[in-house]
């Protein structure tokens, strides 16, 4: 039984129903099932980065780049749809994801080829993609009357009652639970992040799982990027600035160990709830939204105390390092 | 790593002496970037050699730099602090209400100071004592500081610092010297000593070489450590005192950004950023490097984010290159 219902889950689970019950006593209209579907929609883009940077830490790398790229890319096919607003949404889509997981992809590169800090290199190409959306724009804005109607209606097109943002945030989530637990990728993303060098003797290329983590967390970005610009109806340089905080708060909160191999999709689902039931119910009790930053800040700091006290196993180093040949 | 496994393949006659190993390492050769910036911005722009200019330079690299010598002995020692600019929002905003009160500048340099104290006895606290990774924990103070800040403030401003106030950050000494640039010369020369020439210096390179071992050599790892993050908090609230009276007004965004390039004049100065080595020579000179890369850039009119572009691939480039180096030189051997 505790397999399928971990304890962490289970708090974390806990905590959003009593946030929504200590709402519910005073704005009653805030748990209605048509406003709590909004603030799912809302946080669709962050449960969708925050699984991406779910498998990049659980790979014990961290992405700071994922709110830059998601910027750079949503301009990208911005511009794109204002050149040619004949474009179909399916490729629109195809190339923001490939933008994305291109982006991804140098960063897993200088990760996995040239052994460069993670923390370092997202943190350079960060500011670098900032800049280049800076370029590309010569920071002008693209508003809502040069995007096609076509582009900016897809995230919010309704389908079986709830927009397809809502739905691209249920996809991610289940293939991501299938990834997890079904593949051998998922596994040795874990078996990565639990002992690098027993995963090298199991035939695990370590350099190599990383490097598709970055690219999954790009991808992801990428896609959102479409998603929020389009649901937004707006694109310019400093679009979702600050948002990679947010998004390591949800996996931090989650549950997911910045020590790697640590985690579950669960946890980094109802991580990104937390923030974003937070975020939605902070106008509702009027309170001003410039807590936000400060509650996350706080939750950040509850939940990795709360999270080393829980998981402190130590094995044996039994093996050494072992020597890998290209 | 495989020091074990791999046979010696050259074992050197002699050692090299001590000129030859200055002028071979990375602080000489960042030297040479400095000077080569330094001529190639005299050419470019005809308003780069007066001396009032090059003054005014200074302020972009002065504030960053001083809280740049103490993350570099806390990256030294293996732990990193991203809150810095968080720390300076929240310092600056302490002052502003201060000042609001009638606060006179002595006071106001106390508060700001001791502010910044907390701030990293606050960070210190969770990494040292609770035994927290830093990344994750100054992640999470970066937001809770600067959100502080932001609930005091929302989208107003202070204003009104005393007049004597504005002495740190628009101050001259003597001629274009100014007060900021005697206070990075003083705290240079304070972190160069007490990095390279005390017992608490060299514990900061053991820990970061071997925390375990500097454990076992009888080093307080846990005490050094939390020095280094009141260290880096201090600095922070100097930083916040010489901005803040700079700009004589104080945002929530006040210096939003800046851990970054802090960050990377560290690394740019030779500082490992795994832990265990570099100097403050290094720090000095890439704080020049980069303020002479931004004023020039400044002078050719190119835009600040795009500037921020420069800094990124400096910072992936300086650790980049010398990695592929050794990279195709290990294949061309192979």
């Amino acid at each position: 039984m505790m397999r399928f219902l971990p304890l962490r889950e289970l708090i974390l689970g806990g905590a959003v129903l009593i946030l929504l019950a200590l709402i519910a006593t005073r704005f009653p209209g805030f748990v209605a099932p048509d406003n709590l579907a909004n603030v799912f929609n809302d946080t669709a883009p962050l449960i969708i980065l925050a699984l991406g940077q779910m498998v990049v830490i659980m790979t014990r790398c961290i992405d700071l780049s994922v709110a830059a790229n998601l910027a750079l890319t949503g301009m990208a096919v911005a511009m794109l749809n204002v050149a040619m607003p004949d474009l179909p949404i399916p490729v629109i889509v195809s190339i923001a994801v490939l933008l994305g997981a291109f982006m991804g992809a140098i960063n897993g590169l200088l990760v996995w080829k040239l052994a460069i800090p993670p923390i370092v290199v997202t943190l350079g190409t960060m500011t670098i993609f900032r800049g280049v959306i800076f370029l590309i724009s010569d920071g002008k804005w693209v508003n809502s009357h040069e995007m096609s109607p076509a582009f900016t209606g897809f995230p919010r097109a309704q389908m079986l009652g709830l927009p397809v943002l809502s739905w691209a945030a249920v996809l991610t989530i289940i293939v991501f639970a299938v990834m997890m637990a079904r593949t051998p990728l998922g596994r040795s993303i874990l078996a990565v992040g639990g002992n690098p060098h027993a995963a090298v003797y199991t035939g695990i290329n370590v350099g190599r799982t990383q490097f598709v983590a970055f690219v999954i967390s790009g991808a992801l970005a990428g896609l959102t990027g479409y998603l929020w610009v389009a649901r937004y109806a707006v694109a310019y340089v400093d679009i979702a600035g600050g948002f990679e905080l947010e998004v390591v708060a949800a996996c931090v909160i989650g549950g997911i160990s910045i020590a790697g191999g640590i985690g579950s999709v669960g946890g980094a689902v109802l991580g990104a709830i937390f923030l974003g039931v937070v975020k939605n119910a902070l106008p509702v009790v009027n309170i001003s939204p410039f807590w936000q930053l400060a509650i996350s800040g706080s939750a950040i700091l509850i939940a990795v105390a709360f999270n080393a006290r829980a998981g402190r196993a130590k094995g044996r180093i039994i093996l050494k390092s072992a020597d890998v040949t290209p | 790593m495989t020091d074990t496994a791999t046979p010696m393949r050259h074992v050197p006659d002699r050692l090299h002496g001590r000129a030859y190993r200055t002028l071979r390492s990375w602080e000489a050769l960042l030297l040479a970037v400095a000077i080569g910036i330094f001529i190639l911005n005299s050419f470019a722009s005809p308003y780069f050699l007066d001396p009032w200019n090059l003054s005014d330079a200074t302020f972009n690299f002065t504030e960053k730099a001083m809280i740049a010598f103490a993350m570099a002995l806390l990256i030294i020692s293996g732990e990193i602090d991203l809150s810095v600019a968080s720390i300076i929002a929240l310092s600056s905003t302490a002052m502003g209400l201060a000042a609001q009160y009638g606060a006179e500048t002595p006071v106001l340099v106390l508060i700001g100071l001791s502010i910044g104290l907390l701030c990293g006895a606050f960070n210190a606290v969770f990494v040292t004592i609770l035994g927290l990774p830093s990344i994750v924990v100054t992640i999470g103070t970066m937001s809770l500081f600067r959100g502080i800040s932001y609930i005091i403030l929302g989208d107003s401003s202070f204003q009104g610092y005393p007049s004597s106030f504005a002495w740190f950050g628009q101050g001259y000494i003597y001629w274009v010297f100014t007060v900021e640039m005697l206070l990075f010369a003083l705290i240079a020369i304070a972190y160069y000593v007490l990095l390279h020439r005390t017992n608490f210096g060299r514990a900061v390179y053991a820990i970061g070489n071997n925390p375990t071992g500097a454990l076992f050599s009888g080093i307080r790892v846990r005490r050094v450590k939390f020095t280094l993050f009141l260290l880096t908090g201090l600095m922070s609230g100097v930083a916040a005192v010489c901005l803040t009276s700079r700009l004589g007004s104080t945002r929530p965004s006040i210096a939003s950004g800046m851990e970054l390039e802090v960050v990377t004049m560290v690394v740019l100065g030779g500082v490992n950023i795994l832990g265990g080595s570099g100097t403050i020579p290094g720090v000095v000179i890439a704080a020049f490097v980069m303020g002479l890369v931004t004023f020039g850039l400044g002078l050719l009119n190119v835009p600040g984010i795009v500037m921020s572009i420069v800094i990124g691939l400096l910072l992936i480039g300086v650790i980049a290159l010398p990695r592929l180096w050794t990279l195709v030189a290990n294949r061309r051997k192979a």
